[in-house]
């Protein structure tokens, strides 16, 4: 009856966010949540299996610690320039990760991490093409992703 | 004295915010290339969000948010489909 | 201009004006390095500034001021900061890639080459060519 249960909660939350909390509200919601994720399964997309939930808040709290630094970070760059011997390049990351949800996440955190934008993904040779701001080491910068977030996303989606 | 405060934050915040839309304008105007300029409109939609958000802090109405939230949706619809449009020069295909 | 301040305690106040000034100072910042910046590949970096926590930051204030003015939780404002935080990467996923194809298109000199390796249908840096 429900083909995604995460979705149609969530849509349902969203619809209370928007209209308020009454009953009312709360029913009509899930009417149209239900809905549309019955049109959301003819689309068929692929369904997240998610084995560790509690490693999916430590995962958000990494990011978000992450993010308030490097936005300190890339604020610094712009206004006082970068430091000696930094410099801005692309840098070619290889990927073990294949789950398509999981590759979608770490886009969107190094996407909103200032500092580090995520290019293109090869998925043949299954790397991905990174442009950093600040960059002082290479090594360090893929140490730090694989170890940071690839480790823990492959413990979170099976 | 919060008003005194309040008001000055939201007066501060939104001459930084139209200010931001300005440079964000200037960039869209001169950009050397059309990608810049995509990403000038792109950086000027958000910050026009914020903008009325900010609005709605100093007017104390609710209704500025309904109007961020349709600015937000339709800004990356926008910006979608021009980065389309750009690499494949059609938007539908 | 300000209607329903009257009520507002000091402490939200001072909050509301925190968050408000950090979120506009840091979209201002962003903005000056969009201009600043020489490359494209650089200028991409400086508007997350304003994606991340400028957003968070209005969207935080203006959060603790409604909630204070109406007295009951009025946190709609997440709504705008998820959906700000999950559309931006996909704008510039798609701007690089488009940005990138120019750039290998007319040999600029900033993007650098694609290793001819794979399938030679992904000339254009299409990742799965099978779903169009």
């Amino acid at each position: 009856m429900l083909p995604y249960p995460i979705l149609t909660v969530f849509l349902i939350l969203m619809w209370l966010l928007l209209n308020g909390f009454t009953l009312g509200h709360f029913v009509l919601g899930t009417l149209v949540a239900v809905f549309a994720s019955w049109g959301m399964a003819s689309l068929r997309p692929d369904k997240p299996k998610i084995r560790n939930w509690h490693l999916l808040f430590k995962l958000f709290g990494v990011a978000f610690y992450d993010i308030i630094r490097s936005n300190l970070a890339v604020a610094s760059v712009i206004l006082r320039g970068r430091p000696k011997g930094h410099t801005s390049s692309f840098l070619l990351l290889p990927l073990e990760i294949e789950d398509r949800t999981a590759l979608a996440l770490l886009a969107v955190i190094l996407t909103s991490t200032p500092g580090s934008a995520w290019l293109e993904y090869d998925s043949h040779d299954r790397t991905v093409l990174l442009h950093v701001l600040d960059l002082v080491d290479e090594e360090q910068w893929i140490d730090t992703i694989k170890n940071r977030y690839e480790k823990l996303l492959m413990e979170i989606f099976a | 004295m919060s008003a005194i405060i309040l008001f000055t934050a939201v007066s501060i915040a939104q001459l930084m915010l139209a200010a931001a839309m300005a440079v964000a304008f200037v960039r869209m105007f001169r950009g050397p290339r059309a990608q810049d300029r995509i990403i000038g409109l792109d950086a000027l939609y958000v910050n026009a969000m914020l903008l009325l958000v900010t609005f709605g802090i100093g007017t104390g109405r609710v209704i500025y948010f309904e109007a961020a939230l349709v600015i937000g949706m339709l800004g990356f619809v926008a910006t979608v489909a021009l980065a389309k449009f750009l690499m494949r020069g059609e938007v539908i295909e | 201009m300000i209607l329903a301040p009257a009520d507002l305690p000091l402490w939200a106040a001072i909050g509301v004006a925190f968050f408000l000034l950090i979120g506009a100072s840091l979209t201002l910042i962003g903005a000056i390095g969009f201009l600043k910046l020489p490359t494209f590949y650089e200028r991409i970096h400086a508007p997350t500034l304003g994606t991340s926590w400028g957003v968070g930051g209005v969207m935080l204030a203006s959060m603790i001021f409604f909630t204070v003015t109406e007295s009951r939780l009025v946190v709609h404002e997440v709504l705008i900061g998820l959906f700000i935080t999950v559309t931006t990467p996909v704008t510039f996923m798609l701007l690089a890639r488009a940005a990138l194809h120019r750039d290998r298109a007319e040999n600029t000199g900033y993007a650098p080459e694609k290793k001819k390796a794979s399938l030679p249908v992904q000339e254009d840096g299409e990742t799965h060519p099978a779903d169009n």
